[in-house]
């Protein structure tokens, strides 16, 4: 562990300068490709944290964030908890395109290496939006990948930050904040404004008439030709309103639960503020879900969804 | 989400999202065959765009732009633009990204004919087409009543990002719209294409209102040279931009363009070439990009999946690929999913 934090802080010498040039330094290292060396470092494995410290390891401001970014360590105290030990790790992989074309509409692919072990909670969190956590997804049947898109603020790392089951994580207490997570990242630029704008449906008022429509579909790829037997791809209408527009309170998609045809629980989506207008999400199965999937959910005014996609 | 929630949402992403992030999406996308480097006319030291005039027919000129993205190296003039001396005036073809450009082509133009500038012609409404209207307040500035609404919509969200994306070569760049609308009579609503002919001293144009690049595409063609200015329907050796297309309405005016028989054709990006090389070239992006989005919106791709699925080394070649490319997925993906998906129902 010690060998892997020592390889990290050289990788992360190269690509940052001091601390007061965060923002150019992690766009610069994004460039240059830089953050593919400390990515190798990620695969080494870099603990950090409340471990870090007990090991006596020299304290590094960025807690080992490998984008150096200054309201990591608030943010992992206050989303993943106090005593959370956090492990940067490529095997949690974060997709998105480098720059947002759309500020609205940021795609972004979470998908979790299965050799980590049993996933119980992804959380994804953006350090510089005004509402930081984007959604907590929990794989309960489902495998360990979503994809979404969600609203960028301005030029921030996306994260992902994995909890484990106890039983995958040698070494680390689960549960209560206490726990182990597993983060991986992605650096997306952005010329800004994602949070702050109305949407849509939400400017020319045609929200209300398409609340809670959902449209959908189950695929199934040919065998082999996926990591996965089937992938629900599903789009909810919801003006995602963030509450940052003058007059317009925050109006946001919730819960989401997915169930096969039995009633099964497969899935389960909390939702949070920056997640697009209209959401479009994929959940990816090992194996297809018998009779379908009945979406059931909610919104923060208790707006129910209820939909089914074969 | 509605074709007006793409519009909106792009508001602010529309030219702008751009090169920043260019040897990112090059690991991104992995680097494909490498586009010949060529350095860039402009001086960034001098802010001078080093702009030249070449004739392409007798009194009519092309001021050729860098076949590139918008980039502070080459001041964002990734235009070409045009002039032809009339006999009575001078028509200029667009007026390039920035008061500066504006103020070079003027000086360029008095350089290269005696007749006085008579008026400016716009082809569509994206922001290199117009941001120079500073050195041509004193002229007629036209456009498609179309065009000059996109312009009035969308002008600041593009002054915006134009100084955010070419930095000091946008000083003292605001936006003077067209004042005056290229009067379309006689169209059918809904048409397609409509043309009709415009002469302005000794010379006659042929005109083109076509669609699909942008909602209103206007091409001219000089009758005498055969010189066809095309605007953004046609891309030569480099991605087509799409914030504003749409694809089948872009495939059917390049089918109008191709029965117009053109001879020189100026690209508004990309070389001026003879024939049918540009126009064919674009339609083979257009018609890969239909079949291969429409293909992984139904296979239920993600959007990163489809920025990283293979793309044929053709157009990995051309100028722009590695940052025009992910705007096309953002752009337009959107509405092949909307299809694979279905109608949202309850």
């Amino acid at each position: 562990m010690q060998q892997g934090l020592a390889v990290g802080h050289e990788a992360m010498n190269t690509a940052g300068g001091s601390v007061d040039e965060l923002s150019n330094a992690t766009r610069e290292a994004g460039r240059r490709g830089l953050l593919r060396v400390a990515g190798a470092a990620f695969a080494a494995g870099l603990v950090t944290g409340g471990g870090a410290r007990a090991q006596g390891i020299a304290a590094d401001p960025f807690e080992g964030d490998p984008y150096k970014s200054h309201p990591w360590p608030d943010m992992r105290r206050e989303f993943l908890g106090r005593a959370a030990r956090v492990v940067f790790d490529a095997r949690v992989q974060v997709q998105g395109p480098s720059f947002a074309e759309d500020p609205m509409n940021v795609p972004i692919s979470v998908r979790v290496d299965p050799a980590l072990g049993k996933v119980e909670e992804i959380v994804v969190l953006v350090d510089r939006n005004p509402i930081r956590k984007v959604l907590s997804y929990e794989p309960v049947l489902a495998l360990p990948a979503v994809a979404f898109r969600f609203k960028l603020e301005q030029a921030s790392p996306v994260r992902a930050a994995v909890r484990l089951a106890a039983a995958g994580a040698s070494g680390g207490a689960s549960g209560g904040g206490t726990g182990r997570w597993v983060v991986g990242g992605a650096w997306v630029d952005s010329a800004g404004g994602g949070c702050t704008v109305s949407g849509a449906t939400r400017k020319d008022g045609s929200w209300a008439k398409t609340l809670g429509d959902v449209s959908g579909k189950l695929f199934t790829p040919a065998p082999g030709q996926a990591a996965y037997a089937a992938r629900l791809r599903v789009k909810v209408m919801h003006p995602m309103d963030t509450g940052l527009v003058a007059g317009i309170p925050a109006f946001y998609l919730n819960r989401l639960s997915l169930r096969d045809g039995d009633d099964r629980e497969l899935a389960r989506l909390q939702g949070f503020e920056p997640l697009s207008e209209n959401p479009v999400f994929s959940f990816d199965f090992g194996e297809a879900p018998k009779g379908g999937v009945h979406i059931v959910g909610s919104d923060n005014n208790g707006n129910r969804i209820r939909s089914r996609v074969q | 989400m509605s074709a007006a929630g793409v519009r909106l949402g792009l508001r602010c992403g529309v030219v702008l999202g751009l090169t920043l992030a260019l040897a990112l999406a090059m690991t991104l996308l992995r680097a494909g065959p490498a586009q010949a480097q060529v350095a860039p006319r402009a001086n960034q030291a001098t802010l001078d765009y080093r702009l030249q005039a070449r004739s392409l027919a007798p009194n009519v000129w092309v001021v050729e732009g860098d076949n590139d993205d918008f980039h502070p190296k080459n001041g964002c003039n990734i235009i070409n633009t045009g002039f032809i001396a009339t006999g009575a005036g001078v028509l200029v073809v667009n007026t390039g990204p920035s008061r500066l450009y504006g103020e070079q082509l003027r000086a360029l133009i008095s350089r290269t004919t005696r007749e006085p500038v008579a008026q400016v012609l716009h082809l569509n409404l994206h922001p290199d087409y117009f941001l120079g209207n500073q050195a041509f307040v004193d002229v007629p500035r036209v456009a498609t009543a179309a065009t000059r609404d996109g312009i009035a919509r969308e002008s600041s969200a593009y002054e915006t990002n134009l100084y955010r994306l070419c930095g000091d070569w946008m000083k003292g760049t605001a936006t003077v719209a067209p004042d005056r609308t290229f009067e379309v009579s006689g169209a059918p609503a809904g048409a397609a294409s409509v043309s009709g002919r415009l002469r302005m001293g000794a010379r006659e144009f042929d005109w083109h209102v076509l669609a699909g690049h942008t909602d209103s595409d206007l091409v001219l063609v000089d009758r005498e040279s055969g010189v066809a200015f095309v605007g953004g329907l046609v891309f030569h050796q480099r991605v087509p931009t799409t914030p504003h297309a749409r694809v089948p309405q872009w495939l059917a005016a390049l089918e109008v363009l191709e029965k117009l028989g053109l001879r020189t054709v100026v690209p508004s990006h990309g070389p001026v070439h003879e024939g049918t090389a540009g126009l064919a070239g674009t339609r083979r992006f257009l018609q890969w990009l239909d079949a291969s989005f429409g293909r992984h919106a139904a296979e239920g791709l993600d959007m990163n999946e489809v920025l990283r699925a293979p793309v044929p080394d053709e157009f990995r070649r051309w100028a722009a690929f590695s940052s025009e490319y992910v705007r096309n997925i953002a752009h337009l993906y959107p509405f092949y999913e909307r299809k694979a998906l279905g109608e949202p129902r309850r």
